[in-house]
């Protein structure tokens, strides 16, 4: 499989993303976590894993701003729909049902958990409708 | 939208990954243009009818008379 250049910037982007929320994610439950670190360094620590995660959601919109085949790039504007479509779905009916106390609470970062797998179902719904995942050439 | 491009493809002996090449597209985006199930712009269907060397309503058959 052959990566366009788009898309090779798009996977570098992702693996720095990810390996800084990895990194970010340790240090955080390491020192805030654990009462090392406390007052505005603890702010400052334990906002780092989310934008790590914010860096993964910036690569997917240079993604659709660099992807140079216009098929691909339906593909994953459709894919980013369903992902947010999904995500927000969820996180409504969620929303109202812990409201009303019928189920736990659960932590809004979550949400872009969901946006991820999200993606896996518009990938879902390109193949059923498309016959194709798109990605690479 | 129904086209010709499977035929002129044929014709020239080209493969989906030779036409995808020659139009800096993947090869899904030809496989997706031939089988009606994506629509090109019309700056890539220029670019297709260039490529071919020929009036674009020889390739691709209008929605209204198709």
């Amino acid at each position: 499989m052959r990566m366009n250049l788009a898309q090779k910037r798009y996977v570098r982007r992702v693996f720095v993303s990810m390996a800084s929320y990895l990194l970010t994610l340790s240090i955080a439950l390491h020192y805030v976590g654990n009462g090392h670190v406390t007052g505005p360094l603890a702010y400052l620590l334990a906002l780092l894993p989310g934008l790590s995660v914010i860096g993964v959601f910036w690569a997917v919109g240079r993604l659709l701003v660099e992807e140079q085949d216009e098929f691909q790039r339906m593909l994953l504007v459709r894919q980013s729909l369903v992902a947010t479509a999904f995500a927000l779905s969820i996180a409504t009916v969620w929303g109202f049902l812990e409201a009303v106390g019928l189920v736990p609470h659960v932590d809004a970062y979550f949400i872009a958990i969901l946006w991820f797998a999200g993606l896996g179902v518009g990938s879902l719904v390109n193949w059923l409708t498309l016959g194709t995942t798109g990605g690479c050439r | 939208m129904n086209n010709r491009l499977k035929v002129l493809r044929a014709e020239r002996d080209w493969s989906q990954s030779d036409l995808a090449d020659r139009l800096a597209v993947s090869r899904q985006s030809v496989n997706a243009i031939e089988t009606g199930k994506y629509d090109p712009s019309l700056p890539l269907a220029f670019r297709i009818a260039e490529l071919f060397a020929l009036p674009i309503e020889d390739i691709f058959t209008s929605p209204t008379k198709g």
